[in-house]
Protein backbone atom coordinates (compact mmCIF):
# COMPACT_ATOMS: atom_id res chain seq x y z
CA UNK A 1 0.00 0.00 0.00
CA UNK A 2 0.83 3.54 -0.51
CA UNK A 3 1.53 6.12 2.63
CA UNK A 4 0.98 9.41 1.81
CA UNK A 5 2.85 12.17 4.15
CA UNK A 6 1.90 15.92 4.67
CA UNK A 7 4.41 18.47 6.30
CA UNK A 8 4.48 21.88 6.88
CA UNK A 9 6.89 24.30 6.58
CA UNK A 10 6.82 26.34 10.16
CA UNK A 11 9.22 28.33 12.23
CA UNK A 12 11.54 25.87 13.90
CA UNK A 13 10.56 25.17 17.54
CA UNK A 14 13.90 26.99 19.16
CA UNK A 15 13.31 30.17 17.54
CA UNK A 16 11.73 33.13 20.00
CA UNK A 17 8.89 34.32 18.18
CA UNK A 18 9.01 38.07 17.54
CA UNK A 19 5.40 40.11 16.67
CA UNK A 20 6.33 43.07 13.98
CA UNK A 21 6.01 46.40 15.51
CA UNK A 22 3.05 47.35 12.57
CA UNK A 23 1.11 44.36 14.50
CA UNK A 24 0.89 42.57 10.61
CA UNK A 25 2.34 39.29 11.87
CA UNK A 26 5.51 37.89 13.23
CA UNK A 27 8.63 38.35 12.05
CA UNK A 28 10.14 35.62 9.71
CA UNK A 29 13.41 37.48 8.18
CA UNK A 30 16.28 35.44 8.80
CA UNK A 31 14.33 32.98 10.97
CA UNK A 32 15.29 29.40 10.52
CA UNK A 33 12.60 27.03 9.43
CA UNK A 34 11.71 23.26 9.70
CA UNK A 35 9.81 20.45 9.01
CA UNK A 36 7.08 20.94 11.55
CA UNK A 37 7.72 18.76 14.35
CA UNK A 38 4.71 16.73 14.71
CA UNK A 39 5.20 16.29 10.89
CA UNK A 40 8.62 14.45 11.33
CA UNK A 41 6.48 12.04 13.52
CA UNK A 42 4.50 11.03 10.92
CA UNK A 43 7.00 10.74 8.66
CA UNK A 44 9.31 8.46 10.75
CA UNK A 45 6.00 6.36 11.21
CA UNK A 46 5.30 5.91 7.71
CA UNK A 47 8.69 5.27 7.02
CA UNK A 48 8.52 2.28 10.19
CA UNK A 49 5.59 1.14 8.35
CA UNK A 50 7.71 0.56 5.03
CA UNK A 51 10.61 -1.05 6.71
CA UNK A 52 8.09 -3.39 8.38
CA UNK A 53 6.76 -4.53 4.79
CA UNK A 54 3.57 -3.04 5.23
CA UNK A 55 3.69 -0.53 2.85
CA UNK A 56 5.40 -0.45 -0.43
CA UNK A 57 5.89 3.67 -0.87
CA UNK A 58 6.22 6.81 0.84
CA UNK A 59 4.95 9.64 -0.72
CA UNK A 60 5.57 13.65 0.86
CA UNK A 61 3.34 16.13 -0.20
CA UNK A 62 3.97 19.85 1.51
CA UNK A 63 1.51 22.99 0.34
CA UNK A 64 3.04 26.49 0.28
CA UNK A 65 5.43 28.49 -1.25
CA UNK A 66 9.12 27.12 -3.42
CA UNK A 67 10.80 26.87 -0.21
CA UNK A 68 9.02 23.72 1.02
CA UNK A 69 11.07 21.51 -0.98
CA UNK A 70 13.60 21.76 1.49
CA UNK A 71 11.07 20.06 4.01
CA UNK A 72 10.63 17.76 1.12
CA UNK A 73 13.99 16.96 0.97
CA UNK A 74 14.31 16.58 4.66
CA UNK A 75 11.60 13.85 4.52
CA UNK A 76 12.99 12.19 1.31
CA UNK A 77 16.36 12.19 3.44
CA UNK A 78 14.47 10.53 6.08
CA UNK A 79 13.53 7.49 4.04
CA UNK A 80 10.61 8.99 2.02
CA UNK A 81 10.54 7.53 -1.65
CA UNK A 82 9.15 10.41 -3.44
CA UNK A 83 7.90 13.81 -3.02
CA UNK A 84 4.96 16.20 -4.28
CA UNK A 85 5.16 19.95 -3.75
CA UNK A 86 1.74 22.21 -4.59
CA UNK A 87 3.04 25.18 -5.17
CA UNK A 88 1.68 28.61 -4.30
CA UNK A 89 2.75 32.10 -2.64
CA UNK A 90 -0.26 33.00 -1.34
CA UNK A 91 -1.27 32.05 2.34
CA UNK A 92 -2.85 28.48 2.66
CA UNK A 93 -5.09 27.99 5.29
CA UNK A 94 -6.36 24.76 6.93
CA UNK A 95 -9.35 23.98 4.38
CA UNK A 96 -7.23 24.84 1.55
CA UNK A 97 -4.81 22.66 2.30
CA UNK A 98 -7.25 20.09 2.85
CA UNK A 99 -8.77 20.48 -0.15
CA UNK A 100 -5.57 19.90 -1.78
CA UNK A 101 -4.70 17.23 -0.48
CA UNK A 102 -7.92 15.18 -0.72
CA UNK A 103 -6.82 15.64 -4.76
CA UNK A 104 -3.53 14.74 -4.07
CA UNK A 105 -4.72 11.42 -1.85
CA UNK A 106 -7.16 10.95 -4.86
CA UNK A 107 -4.54 10.55 -7.34
CA UNK A 108 -2.35 8.78 -5.82
CA UNK A 109 -4.72 6.19 -4.01
CA UNK A 110 -2.82 6.07 -0.55
CA UNK A 111 -4.69 3.90 2.09
CA UNK A 112 -2.90 5.61 4.92
CA UNK A 113 -2.30 9.21 5.26
CA UNK A 114 -0.37 10.66 8.49
CA UNK A 115 0.33 14.30 9.24
CA UNK A 116 1.21 16.23 12.77
CA UNK A 117 -1.59 16.67 14.93
CA UNK A 118 -0.96 20.47 14.58
CA UNK A 119 1.55 22.60 13.05
CA UNK A 120 3.24 24.60 15.70
CA UNK A 121 2.65 28.14 13.87
CA UNK A 122 -0.70 28.48 13.40
CA UNK A 123 -1.56 26.34 16.42
CA UNK A 124 -4.92 25.11 14.59
CA UNK A 125 -5.16 21.00 14.43
CA UNK A 126 -7.40 21.33 11.84
CA UNK A 127 -6.01 19.86 8.34
CA UNK A 128 -6.14 16.37 9.18
CA UNK A 129 -9.54 16.29 10.52
CA UNK A 130 -10.73 18.20 7.28
CA UNK A 131 -9.27 15.80 4.83
CA UNK A 132 -10.68 12.98 5.93
CA UNK A 133 -14.04 14.58 6.01
CA UNK A 134 -13.77 15.85 2.42
CA UNK A 135 -12.91 12.63 1.35
CA UNK A 136 -14.97 10.55 3.18
CA UNK A 137 -12.46 9.26 5.25
CA UNK A 138 -12.21 7.54 8.85
CA UNK A 139 -9.54 9.77 10.98
CA UNK A 140 -7.64 8.18 14.22
CA UNK A 141 -6.19 11.69 15.58
CA UNK A 142 -3.70 12.20 18.42
CA UNK A 143 -2.52 9.00 17.94
CA UNK A 144 -0.03 7.28 19.98
CA UNK A 145 0.45 4.04 18.86
CA UNK A 146 -0.32 2.71 15.66
CA UNK A 147 -1.23 -1.23 14.11
CA UNK A 148 -2.16 -1.86 10.15
CA UNK A 149 -4.43 -4.71 9.93
CA UNK A 150 -6.22 -6.16 7.09
CA UNK A 151 -8.75 -3.27 5.85
CA UNK A 152 -8.33 -1.62 9.33
CA UNK A 153 -6.15 0.15 11.80
CA UNK A 154 -6.45 0.22 15.51
CA UNK A 155 -4.85 3.25 16.89
CA UNK A 156 -4.33 4.44 20.89
CA UNK A 157 -5.34 7.93 21.01
CA UNK A 158 -4.86 10.29 23.82
CA UNK A 159 -7.09 11.87 24.98
CA UNK A 160 -8.23 14.31 28.23
CA UNK A 161 -8.46 11.62 30.62
CA UNK A 162 -6.19 8.86 29.19
CA UNK A 163 -5.77 6.71 26.18
CA UNK A 164 -8.77 5.28 24.09
CA UNK A 165 -8.26 2.69 21.45
CA UNK A 166 -10.34 2.91 18.27
CA UNK A 167 -10.32 0.56 14.76
CA UNK A 168 -10.76 2.64 11.63
CA UNK A 169 -11.26 1.73 8.01
CA UNK A 170 -8.48 1.80 5.79
CA UNK A 171 -8.27 4.03 3.71
CA UNK A 172 -8.04 6.31 6.93
CA UNK A 173 -6.49 9.65 7.73
CA UNK A 174 -3.94 9.68 10.65
CA UNK A 175 -2.59 12.72 12.67
CA UNK A 176 0.75 12.05 15.38
CA UNK A 177 0.99 12.89 19.05
CA UNK A 178 4.10 13.04 20.14
CA UNK A 179 4.42 9.72 22.28
CA UNK A 180 4.12 7.97 18.47
CA UNK A 181 7.44 7.36 18.23
CA UNK A 182 11.09 8.93 18.56
CA UNK A 183 11.93 10.57 15.43
CA UNK A 184 15.84 9.61 13.93
CA UNK A 185 17.70 12.10 12.21
CA UNK A 186 19.19 11.55 9.06
CA UNK A 187 22.33 10.22 7.97
CA UNK A 188 24.74 11.90 5.48
CA UNK A 189 24.62 9.23 2.72
CA UNK A 190 20.80 9.29 3.17
CA UNK A 191 20.90 12.97 2.84
CA UNK A 192 22.87 12.58 -0.55
CA UNK A 193 20.45 10.27 -1.95
CA UNK A 194 17.45 12.34 -1.31
CA UNK A 195 18.86 14.83 -3.93
CA UNK A 196 18.37 11.95 -6.50
CA UNK A 197 14.83 11.46 -5.57
CA UNK A 198 12.19 13.24 -7.32
CA UNK A 199 9.68 16.06 -6.33
CA UNK A 200 6.76 16.76 -8.66
CA UNK A 201 5.55 20.09 -8.78
CA UNK A 202 1.37 21.04 -9.39
CA UNK A 203 0.31 24.32 -8.58
CA UNK A 204 -3.35 24.49 -6.89
CA UNK A 205 -4.96 25.36 -10.35
CA UNK A 206 -3.68 22.54 -11.76
CA UNK A 207 -5.82 20.36 -8.91
CA UNK A 208 -8.57 22.45 -9.47
CA UNK A 209 -8.33 23.92 -6.12
CA UNK A 210 -9.53 27.61 -5.02
CA UNK A 211 -7.22 28.27 -2.31
CA UNK A 212 -8.62 31.90 -1.62
CA UNK A 213 -8.67 32.60 2.40
CA UNK A 214 -11.91 33.05 4.51
CA UNK A 215 -10.74 34.31 7.30
CA UNK A 216 -9.16 37.64 7.28
CA UNK A 217 -6.05 38.59 10.14
CA UNK A 218 -6.99 41.99 11.59
CA UNK A 219 -4.19 41.95 13.08
CA UNK A 220 -1.17 40.33 15.22
CA UNK A 221 -0.18 41.57 18.83
CA UNK A 222 1.98 40.54 21.59
CA UNK A 223 0.21 38.46 24.26
CA UNK A 224 -0.20 40.69 27.64
CA UNK A 225 2.75 40.56 29.51
CA UNK A 226 2.90 38.89 33.40
CA UNK A 227 4.95 40.83 35.62
CA UNK A 228 6.80 39.59 37.38
CA UNK A 229 6.46 39.20 41.06
CA UNK A 230 8.85 38.72 43.97
CA UNK A 231 10.94 36.33 45.56
CA UNK A 232 10.41 35.10 48.88
CA UNK A 233 13.22 33.72 51.07
CA UNK A 234 11.59 30.90 53.00
CA UNK A 235 8.66 28.49 53.06
CA UNK A 236 7.13 30.19 56.21
CA UNK A 237 7.01 33.48 54.20
CA UNK A 238 5.68 31.70 51.10
CA UNK A 239 2.44 30.02 52.85
CA UNK A 240 1.79 33.54 54.98
CA UNK A 241 1.80 35.64 51.42
CA UNK A 242 -0.65 32.43 49.59
CA UNK A 243 -2.77 33.14 52.94
CA UNK A 244 -2.81 36.81 53.60
CA UNK A 245 -1.86 38.36 50.56
CA UNK A 246 -3.22 36.40 47.48
CA UNK A 247 -5.57 34.70 49.76
CA UNK A 248 -5.78 31.44 47.61
CA UNK A 249 -5.28 29.46 50.21
CA UNK A 250 -6.54 29.14 53.70
CA UNK B 1 -29.07 34.77 14.82
CA UNK B 2 -28.90 31.31 16.37
CA UNK B 3 -25.87 29.74 17.91
CA UNK B 4 -25.31 25.96 18.65
CA UNK B 5 -23.09 24.91 21.41
CA UNK B 6 -21.61 21.18 21.00
CA UNK B 7 -21.29 20.68 24.79
CA UNK B 8 -19.29 18.06 26.42
CA UNK B 9 -21.13 15.90 29.00
CA UNK B 10 -20.49 12.96 30.90
CA UNK B 11 -24.03 11.42 30.43
CA UNK B 12 -24.92 12.84 33.93
CA UNK B 13 -23.93 16.77 33.82
CA UNK B 14 -22.04 18.99 31.56
CA UNK B 15 -18.28 19.72 31.89
CA UNK B 16 -16.99 22.98 32.92
CA UNK B 17 -15.45 22.99 29.07
CA UNK B 18 -18.83 23.42 28.00
CA UNK B 19 -19.76 26.41 30.05
CA UNK B 20 -17.13 28.49 28.80
CA UNK B 21 -18.18 27.27 25.10
CA UNK B 22 -21.40 28.85 26.70
CA UNK B 23 -20.69 32.18 27.81
CA UNK B 24 -18.67 32.47 24.37
CA UNK B 25 -21.87 32.01 22.85
CA UNK B 26 -23.36 34.58 25.29
CA UNK B 27 -20.65 36.85 24.49
CA UNK B 28 -21.39 36.80 20.59
CA UNK B 29 -25.26 37.22 21.60
CA UNK B 30 -28.25 35.57 19.87
CA UNK B 31 -30.28 32.24 21.01
CA UNK B 32 -28.28 29.55 22.24
CA UNK B 33 -29.11 26.00 21.29
CA UNK B 34 -26.88 23.16 23.26
CA UNK B 35 -26.56 19.77 21.58
CA UNK B 36 -26.39 16.71 23.90
CA UNK B 37 -25.06 13.93 21.75
CA UNK B 38 -24.77 10.54 23.30
CA UNK B 39 -25.43 7.08 24.66
CA UNK B 40 -28.34 7.24 27.10
CA UNK B 41 -27.16 11.01 28.07
CA UNK B 42 -30.98 12.34 29.16
CA UNK B 43 -29.60 12.78 32.26
CA UNK B 44 -27.03 15.48 31.25
CA UNK B 45 -30.06 16.88 28.57
CA UNK B 46 -31.87 18.00 31.74
CA UNK B 47 -28.69 19.61 33.54
CA UNK B 48 -27.63 21.87 30.03
CA UNK B 49 -31.37 23.07 30.72
CA UNK B 50 -30.59 24.75 33.78
CA UNK B 51 -27.34 26.65 32.83
CA UNK B 52 -28.05 30.13 32.87
CA UNK B 53 -28.71 31.50 28.99
CA UNK B 54 -29.59 28.33 27.20
CA UNK B 55 -33.17 28.67 25.22
CA UNK B 56 -33.27 25.24 24.47
CA UNK B 57 -31.27 21.84 24.73
CA UNK B 58 -31.37 19.09 21.83
CA UNK B 59 -30.70 15.42 23.10
CA UNK B 60 -29.72 13.26 20.28
CA UNK B 61 -29.72 9.73 22.59
CA UNK B 62 -28.41 6.69 20.50
CA UNK B 63 -25.75 4.10 20.13
CA UNK B 64 -23.96 5.69 17.19
CA UNK B 65 -22.90 8.86 19.61
CA UNK B 66 -21.61 6.55 22.57
CA UNK B 67 -17.86 6.94 22.32
CA UNK B 68 -17.66 10.41 20.86
CA UNK B 69 -16.35 9.11 17.43
CA UNK B 70 -15.83 11.78 15.05
CA UNK B 71 -17.36 10.37 11.81
CA UNK B 72 -20.98 9.90 13.61
CA UNK B 73 -20.81 13.39 15.43
CA UNK B 74 -19.80 15.67 12.63
CA UNK B 75 -22.58 13.82 10.36
CA UNK B 76 -25.25 14.85 13.01
CA UNK B 77 -24.15 18.29 13.53
CA UNK B 78 -23.89 18.76 9.62
CA UNK B 79 -26.99 17.67 9.59
CA UNK B 80 -28.67 20.58 11.39
CA UNK B 81 -25.50 22.72 11.58
CA UNK B 82 -27.01 24.84 8.71
CA UNK B 83 -29.83 26.45 11.53
CA UNK B 84 -26.79 28.18 12.86
CA UNK B 85 -24.92 31.28 12.54
CA UNK B 86 -22.20 30.13 14.84
CA UNK B 87 -21.48 26.06 15.80
CA UNK B 88 -18.90 26.18 18.94
CA UNK B 89 -17.98 23.72 21.29
CA UNK B 90 -14.45 23.72 23.86
CA UNK B 91 -10.94 23.22 22.79
CA UNK B 92 -11.11 19.36 24.10
CA UNK B 93 -9.58 16.20 22.84
CA UNK B 94 -12.96 15.47 21.78
CA UNK B 95 -13.94 19.13 20.36
CA UNK B 96 -10.74 19.42 18.64
CA UNK B 97 -11.41 16.34 16.76
CA UNK B 98 -14.80 16.24 15.04
CA UNK B 99 -15.20 20.21 14.93
CA UNK B 100 -13.11 20.79 12.23
CA UNK B 101 -14.62 17.48 10.53
CA UNK B 102 -17.64 19.52 10.95
CA UNK B 103 -16.02 22.94 9.26
CA UNK B 104 -14.70 21.00 6.39
CA UNK B 105 -18.75 19.02 5.65
CA UNK B 106 -20.11 22.38 5.75
CA UNK B 107 -17.67 24.12 3.75
CA UNK B 108 -16.27 26.72 6.12
CA UNK B 109 -13.20 27.45 7.71
CA UNK B 110 -12.76 26.91 11.67
CA UNK B 111 -11.75 29.15 13.63
CA UNK B 112 -9.53 27.33 16.85
CA UNK B 113 -8.88 27.90 20.37
CA UNK B 114 -10.49 31.24 20.92
CA UNK B 115 -9.51 33.29 23.44
CA UNK B 116 -11.56 36.48 22.79
CA UNK B 117 -14.65 37.54 21.19
CA UNK B 118 -14.55 40.78 19.28
CA UNK B 119 -17.48 40.94 17.55
CA UNK B 120 -19.79 38.07 15.88
CA UNK B 121 -17.51 37.45 12.91
CA UNK B 122 -13.84 38.68 14.72
CA UNK B 123 -12.50 36.99 17.39
CA UNK B 124 -9.09 36.36 19.27
CA UNK B 125 -6.94 33.58 19.17
CA UNK B 126 -3.55 32.37 20.60
CA UNK B 127 -1.12 31.16 17.69
CA UNK B 128 2.35 29.99 17.90
CA UNK B 129 2.05 28.58 21.48
CA UNK B 130 0.89 31.62 22.56
CA UNK B 131 3.43 34.07 21.88
CA UNK B 132 1.36 36.01 19.76
CA UNK B 133 -2.56 36.72 19.51
CA UNK B 134 -4.16 37.47 16.26
CA UNK B 135 -7.19 39.21 15.69
CA UNK B 136 -9.49 37.11 12.70
CA UNK B 137 -12.42 37.69 10.78
CA UNK B 138 -14.69 35.38 9.11
CA UNK B 139 -16.60 36.06 6.15
CA UNK B 140 -17.86 32.08 6.16
CA UNK B 141 -21.76 32.12 6.61
CA UNK B 142 -20.90 29.72 9.83
CA UNK B 143 -18.58 30.23 11.93
CA UNK B 144 -17.16 27.02 13.46
CA UNK B 145 -15.48 27.92 16.19
CA UNK B 146 -13.33 26.40 19.23
CA UNK B 147 -13.44 27.96 22.37
CA UNK B 148 -10.58 27.69 24.97
CA UNK B 149 -11.12 26.54 27.99
CA UNK B 150 -9.59 29.25 29.96
CA UNK B 151 -10.64 32.36 28.95
CA UNK B 152 -14.16 33.37 29.56
CA UNK B 153 -15.74 32.45 32.82
CA UNK B 154 -18.20 29.64 32.71
CA UNK B 155 -21.59 30.01 31.95
CA UNK B 156 -23.72 29.58 35.56
CA UNK B 157 -25.16 25.58 35.77
CA UNK B 158 -28.27 27.28 37.47
CA UNK B 159 -30.84 29.64 36.81
CA UNK B 160 -31.94 28.67 33.14
CA UNK B 161 -35.16 26.78 31.83
CA UNK B 162 -34.66 25.70 28.47
CA UNK B 163 -37.32 23.68 26.92
CA UNK B 164 -35.64 20.31 25.58
CA UNK B 165 -36.31 18.26 22.23
CA UNK B 166 -35.06 14.92 21.45
CA UNK B 167 -33.48 14.37 17.91
CA UNK B 168 -34.38 11.08 16.46
CA UNK B 169 -31.55 11.07 14.35
CA UNK B 170 -28.58 8.46 13.84
CA UNK B 171 -25.59 9.12 12.21
CA UNK B 172 -23.80 5.77 12.42
CA UNK B 173 -21.13 6.57 9.21
CA UNK B 174 -19.63 2.54 10.19
CA UNK B 175 -16.33 4.06 9.76
CA UNK B 176 -15.03 3.50 13.19
CA UNK B 177 -15.56 1.74 15.79
CA UNK B 178 -14.21 2.25 19.76
CA UNK B 179 -12.36 -0.59 21.19
CA UNK B 180 -11.29 -0.21 24.90
CA UNK B 181 -9.81 3.24 27.42
CA UNK B 182 -7.19 3.23 29.83
CA UNK B 183 -8.82 6.23 32.50
CA UNK B 184 -6.30 6.87 34.99
CA UNK B 185 -8.62 6.74 38.48
CA UNK B 186 -8.97 10.16 39.57
CA UNK B 187 -8.99 10.91 43.34
CA UNK B 188 -7.91 14.06 42.97
CA UNK B 189 -9.64 17.36 40.63
CA UNK B 190 -9.56 17.44 36.81
CA UNK B 191 -6.63 19.31 36.12
CA UNK B 192 -8.92 21.71 33.64
CA UNK B 193 -11.36 21.73 36.41
CA UNK B 194 -8.77 22.13 39.29
CA UNK B 195 -8.72 25.66 41.71
CA UNK B 196 -5.40 24.81 42.54
CA UNK B 197 -2.55 22.91 40.72
CA UNK B 198 0.75 21.98 41.83
CA UNK B 199 2.89 20.68 39.02
CA UNK B 200 6.54 18.71 38.88
CA UNK B 201 9.03 19.23 36.27
CA UNK B 202 12.39 17.47 35.51
CA UNK B 203 13.60 18.80 39.14
CA UNK B 204 11.76 15.90 40.29
CA UNK B 205 13.96 13.21 38.93
CA UNK B 206 11.80 10.92 38.97
CA UNK B 207 8.18 9.41 39.13
CA UNK B 208 8.41 7.99 42.62
CA UNK B 209 9.60 11.53 43.85
CA UNK B 210 5.83 12.66 42.48
CA UNK B 211 4.62 11.16 46.21
CA UNK B 212 5.89 14.69 47.62
CA UNK B 213 3.31 16.47 45.15
CA UNK B 214 0.60 14.35 46.22
CA UNK B 215 0.99 15.05 49.83
CA UNK B 216 0.69 18.36 49.45
CA UNK B 217 -2.24 18.29 46.82
CA UNK B 218 -4.29 16.30 49.01
CA UNK B 219 -4.32 19.07 51.52
CA UNK B 220 -5.05 22.00 48.89
CA UNK B 221 -7.19 19.58 47.55
CA UNK B 222 -5.63 20.26 44.10
CA UNK B 223 -4.67 18.47 40.90
CA UNK B 224 -1.56 17.37 39.67
CA UNK B 225 0.51 18.26 36.50
CA UNK B 226 3.96 18.02 34.87
CA UNK B 227 5.71 19.43 32.46
CA UNK B 228 6.54 18.06 29.09
CA UNK B 229 9.88 17.21 30.31
CA UNK B 230 8.94 14.83 33.02
CA UNK B 231 6.43 13.37 30.91
CA UNK B 232 9.19 12.83 28.37
CA UNK B 233 11.67 11.15 30.95
CA UNK B 234 8.96 9.11 31.48
CA UNK B 235 8.28 10.32 35.09
CA UNK B 236 4.27 10.45 34.54
CA UNK B 237 1.43 9.99 32.30
CA UNK B 238 1.00 12.60 29.05
CA UNK B 239 -2.52 13.06 30.88
CA UNK B 240 -0.58 14.86 33.39
CA UNK B 241 1.03 17.16 31.02
CA UNK B 242 0.71 20.71 31.38
CA UNK B 243 1.30 23.21 28.24
CA UNK B 244 0.94 23.98 24.19
CA UNK B 245 0.72 19.93 23.73
CA UNK B 246 -1.08 19.41 26.95
CA UNK B 247 -3.85 21.11 28.85
CA UNK B 248 -4.31 24.41 29.02
CA UNK B 249 -5.13 25.11 32.78
CA UNK B 250 -5.83 28.53 34.56
CA UNK B 251 -6.29 27.77 38.17
CA UNK B 252 -6.85 30.73 41.17
CA UNK B 253 -3.04 29.04 42.32
CA UNK B 254 -0.44 26.83 40.12
CA UNK B 255 2.66 25.88 41.90
CA UNK B 256 5.41 24.56 39.99
CA UNK B 257 8.04 22.81 41.90
CA UNK B 258 11.36 22.16 39.56
CA UNK B 259 9.53 23.58 36.34
CA UNK B 260 12.06 25.53 34.26
CA UNK B 261 9.99 27.59 32.33
CA UNK B 262 9.75 26.72 28.86
CA UNK B 263 7.89 28.58 26.56
CA UNK B 264 5.55 25.33 25.81
CA UNK B 265 5.00 24.50 29.22
CA UNK B 266 4.28 28.36 30.14
CA UNK B 267 2.21 28.58 27.08
CA UNK B 268 -0.62 26.23 29.20
CA UNK B 269 -0.32 28.09 32.65
CA UNK B 270 0.08 31.30 32.24
CA UNK B 271 -3.16 32.53 32.77
CA UNK B 272 -3.30 31.01 36.69
CA UNK B 273 -4.42 33.86 39.13
CA UNK B 274 -1.56 33.17 41.40
CA UNK B 275 1.70 31.08 40.10
CA UNK B 276 4.25 30.24 42.76
CA UNK B 277 7.73 28.92 41.32
CA UNK B 278 9.94 26.32 43.42
CA UNK B 279 13.27 25.77 41.57
CA UNK B 280 17.09 25.85 43.02
CA UNK B 281 18.03 27.77 39.93
CA UNK B 282 17.52 31.12 40.52
CA UNK B 283 18.06 32.55 36.58
CA UNK B 284 15.07 29.63 35.74
CA UNK B 285 12.82 31.66 33.35
CA UNK B 286 9.91 30.29 35.62
CA UNK B 287 10.61 33.09 37.78
CA UNK B 288 9.77 36.41 35.43
CA UNK B 289 5.94 34.59 35.27
CA UNK B 290 6.04 34.00 38.85
CA UNK B 291 4.07 35.88 41.34
CA UNK B 292 6.14 34.52 44.03
CA UNK B 293 9.61 32.41 43.90
CA UNK B 294 11.17 30.83 46.06
CA UNK B 295 14.89 29.65 45.01
CA UNK B 296 14.85 26.59 47.10
CA UNK B 297 15.76 22.94 46.93
CA UNK B 298 12.39 21.27 46.04
CA UNK B 299 13.81 18.24 48.04
CA UNK B 300 13.66 20.29 51.11
CA UNK B 301 11.14 22.68 50.30
CA UNK B 302 8.46 21.03 49.65
CA UNK B 303 8.12 18.49 52.45
CA UNK B 304 8.48 21.85 54.58
CA UNK B 305 5.63 23.60 52.65
CA UNK B 306 3.75 19.91 53.37
CA UNK B 307 4.21 20.48 57.25
CA UNK B 308 2.78 24.08 57.26
CA UNK B 309 -0.15 23.58 55.46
Amino acid sequence: MKVLVAVKRVVDYNVNIRVLGDNTGVDLNNVKMSVNPFDEIAIEEAVRLKEAGTAEEVIVVSVGASACQEQIRTALALGADRGILVETEEEVQPLAIAKVLKAIVDKEQAQIIITGKQAIDGDNSQTGQMLAALAGLSQATFASELQVGDGTATVTREVDAGLETITVKLPTIITTDLRLNEPRYASLPNIMKAKKKTIDTFTPEDLGVDVTPTVKTLKVTPPSARQAGIIVESVEELVDKLKNEAKVIS
Amino acid sequence: MSILVVAEHDNSSVKASALVAIAAAQAIGGDIEVLIAGAGCAAAGETAAKVAGVNKVLVADNDAYSHDLAENIAALIVEIGSNYSHILSATTASGKNFMPRVAALLDVAQISDISGVVSEDTFERPIYAGNAIATVQSTDSIKVLTVRGTAFDPAAADGGSATIENLDIAKDEGLSSWDKEEIAELERPELTAASIIISGGRGMQNGENFALLESVADKLGAAIGASRAAVDAGFVPNDMQVGQTGKIVAPDLYIAVGISGAIQHLAGMKDSKVIVAINKDEDAPIFQVADYGLVADLFKAVPELDALL
